[in-house]
């Protein structure tokens, strides 16, 4: 029972950090219809702009552990939505109107080349980041195992959610959001109209990617150590996520990130840890043969 | 809209400098938290290092780079609007192209043949061509299943690994001979395509490209996990290589030898010079093999099928049969390979196999020109060599790989060589608007 307990706690928040890039990767396939491959990339820098952010502060002498997390959070999205904007402009802008393939291999390209120019630049060694938050409630104490709470759990999830209220405001409250959700619908109509179709794909790139800026901040408090390939496992679990919610959609996103956070921590609990990865690509096998269109997608109509 | 858009017809020094600053600025607020600010290890904990200067650098290279880049543009725009033939010269110039490119296909053909007679005494050299023709076979395969078929495939790795392992336990565990378990690898490997292609018949473009994604890292996490099997991330060694048709590649012994049945002084660099033969005709009768389906029904289909899905239904054809042929026949010469690069290595791990590894046979094909054959050719020598050249150079290949994919697909989105012409054409329209 307290292991359930712990591995639901476990689950959830990593489902959260899933759902966080997943949103990423469903508002890009919802405005311009490509899979983003480097968005686990981008998460990937987020979380090292994280690394060096923390090192700094404390190397500076600032011991203020909210204070530190706050300066963190704010230079890794900016730095890092700069990154999506970036990408967007370079690998994705020029192919727009091309074959479906062309910027989806694009996309890969980009995805190794941030992969490789990391490990050139930030060394490919793990970086060990001290723990900075420490301590955490205990739950649940059944057999002489104790469920417990840690407090950097704790944060991740208040921090997802209240992200998810700020981003909800904004897609569904603001005149950005409107038109966000115009271009999803028919981007010639949105230009028509008056709206530049150009600058909402980039804020959406950028949006994106500030979300994952947060996903990595939060993995780098939670585990402590980040290296550069972890956007690629990571980007595959939230793309998965992203299909299993179906793709476009927003709650969607979240949910399949949570789906997929619960299933690993329980099957590696229960079944095979060495085995989790194949559980995840397993799952985003059978998804996408059996019900494409996802959990909450709206199946996707082909006209000739 | 940003400031750095070239505005007008022939823009001043002053607008280009002003749009050049514009992307110097974006590659300072990029460069600095990659290239100014570092993070070392010291003694267990993490220090910030600055490189400002490098950062400076970086900016500079940027912000010429733009200038130049700018400039040559605008040049070639004003260029191509000078000339109002254009196009029929493009047409004309086209045309030439292809017929060089079949000239420039039996030159390579040709040097290909007597290369390892050249460079006999050269071990390096013969080894490099030899890693070439691997990848070469391994694009040509790759090569049906993405430039005719038009499915994304990005688990190629996957096959060229299950020939590897099937040779590798088949000769381990049960003593066969290199020649034997070639065909039988094969077919191994193109169960294993019909496997993926099963599940993959209703998906279409990146859908399909993330399956096979995942179906290549199911695979190796299989290979690293199960260690019974498979040996797990240490891999299986003393493979046995090949031989010249049961004569054994070795000193003078009790057995007869290939050096000695020849009357040869007995040499390592028949073996090596035997290995390159080997390849080469493996990929030779995949270059025939598939240089012949595109001529046949079957070759048409797959090309139909990448141009227009819909329409090849409409047509009656059976697209489900048309997609597993394809997956088969990859998978299969990606198998093929496998055995060959586990016969010329003698020790496979899962390390061989990675997801970079499916990123570079596909670059290969893509940069090539999905579809082209000499393209093909032309990418895995590029690829190569260039980490060969400069061996220093080695730890910023996989970056220009990134860099070169995403270029090519701005520049030429069908790849270097491609046309994107179907194979077959009607006699009628040769001689009208071709």
């Amino acid at each position: 029972m307290a292991l359930a307990l712990q591995q639901l706690i476990n689950g959830l928040t990593l489902g959260a950090v899933y759902g966080l890039i997943a949103i990423g990767y469903t508002m890009v396939y919802g405005i311009i219809g490509m899979i983003n491959f480097a968005h686990g990339d981008i998460y990937m820098v987020g979380a090292f702009i994280a690394v060096t952010g923390f090192t700094l502060l404390a190397a500076l002498g600032v011991d203020s552990v909210a204070f530190a997390l706050l300066v963190v959070l704010v230079m890794a999205v900016s730095f890092t939505s700069a990154y999506g904007w970036a990408v967007e402009r370079l690998a994705y802008r020029p192919l727009r109107g091309s074959t479906r393939l062309a910027p989806l291999i694009s996309a890969i390209g980009m995805s190794i080349f941030l992969q490789n120019m990391v490990q050139l630049t930030q060394g490919a060694r793990v970086k060990p980041v001290p723990p900075m938050i420490t301590g955490g409630v205990d739950l649940l104490t059944v057999d002489g195992f104790t469920a417990r709470l840690s407090y950097s759990q704790i944060l991740i999830v208040t921090v997802t959610v209240a992200l998810l209220a700020a981003f909800t405001w904004l897609i569904t409250r603001t005149s950005f959001g409107r038109q966000q959700r115009a271009c999803e619908q028919d981007r010639t109509m949105t230009a028509l109209l008056g709206i530049d179709v150009d600058r909402t794909i980039s804020l959406t790139f950028m949006l994106g990617a500030a979300l994952a800026a947060v996903a990595g901040v939060m993995v780098t408090v939670y585990y402590g150590v980040v290296d550069f390939y972890i956007g690629f496992v990571a980007g595959i679990k939230a793309f998965t996520a992203a299909v299993l919610g179906g793709i476009g959609s927003l709650p969607g996103a979240m949910l399949g990130g949570l789906l997929i956070g619960l299933i690993e921590a329980f099957w590696s609990n229960y079944l095979s840890a060495e085995y989790k990865d194949m559980a995840t690509f397993g799952i985003l096998i059978l998804v996408l043969v059996f019900r494409p269109s996802g959990l909450l997608g709206r199946p996707e109509v082909e006209k000739v | 809209m940003p400031p750095f858009v070239a505005a007008g017809d022939a823009p001043t020094w002053a607008e280009r400098g002003r749009d050049a600053a514009g992307i110097a600025l974006i590659a300072l607020l990029l460069g600095i938290p990659m290239i100014g600010l570092t993070t070392v290890d010291q003694g267990g904990a993490l220090r910030v290092l600055t490189r400002w200067p490098l950062l400076a650098a970086f900016v500079a290279a940027v912000f010429c780079g733009r200038l130049l880049l700018r400039h040559a543009l605008d040049l070639l725009k004003r260029r191509r609007r000078g000339r109002p033939g254009a196009a029929a010269e493009d047409e004309e110039s086209g045309r030439r192209g292809v017929r060089m490119i079949g000239w420039a296909g039996w030159l390579a053909f040709g040097a290909a043949l007597v290369l390892p007679l050249v460079f006999s005494d050269n071990r390096y050299v013969v080894d490099t061509a030899t890693t070439v023709l691997i990848y070469v076979m391994l694009g040509w395969g790759l090569n049906v299943v993405v430039g005719l078929a038009g499915l994304l495939d990005l688990g190629h790795a996957a096959f060229y690994a299950v020939g590897a392992y099937a040779y590798a336990l088949l000769s381990t565990q049960f003593g066969w001979g290199f020649w034997a378990a070639l065909p039988v690898a094969g077919l191994v490997a193109a169960v294993f395509g019909l496997a993926l292609g099963w599940p993959c018949l209703r998906l279409r473009g990146d859908y399909l490209a993330i399956v096979t994604l995942g179906f290549g890292e199911i695979v190796r996490v299989a290979l690293v996990n199960w260690t019974d099997f498979s040996g797990g991330p240490n891999g299986i060694s003393s493979i046995p290589r090949p031989s010249f048709f049961g004569l054994p590649f070795a000193p003078s012994g009790d057995a007869p030898t290939f050096a000695a049945s020849f009357g040869l002084e007995f040499s390592p660099m028949h073996r090596i010079i035997f290995l390159y033969y080997v390849i080469l005709a493996l990929s030779l009768l995949t270059n025939a093999l598939v240089s012949r389906l595109r001529r046949l029904p079957a070759g048409r289909a797959w090309e139909a099928m990448r141009e227009d899905e819909i329409a090849c239904r409409a047509l009656g054809m059976n697209v489900t049969n048309v997609k597993l042929s394809a997956f088969a026949l990859g998978a299969m010469l990606g198998g093929l390979a496998g055995v060959f690069f586990a016969a010329r290595q003698g020790f496979i791990s899962p390390e061989s196999f990675t997801f970079n590894e499916s990123a570079i046979i596909l670059s290969i094909v893509v940069l090539g020109g999905m579809g082209s054959q000499l393209g093909v050719v032309l990418a895995s020598l590029v690829l190569v060599l260039i980490p060969e050249i400069g061996r220093d150079f080695s730890e910023y290949r996989m970056l220009l790989f990134g860099a070169a994919m995403i270029l090519i697909m701005v520049w030429r989105p069908g790849g270097i060589l491609s046309r994107r012409e179907p194979t077959l054409r009607h006699a009628a329209a040769e001689g009208g608007h071709a």
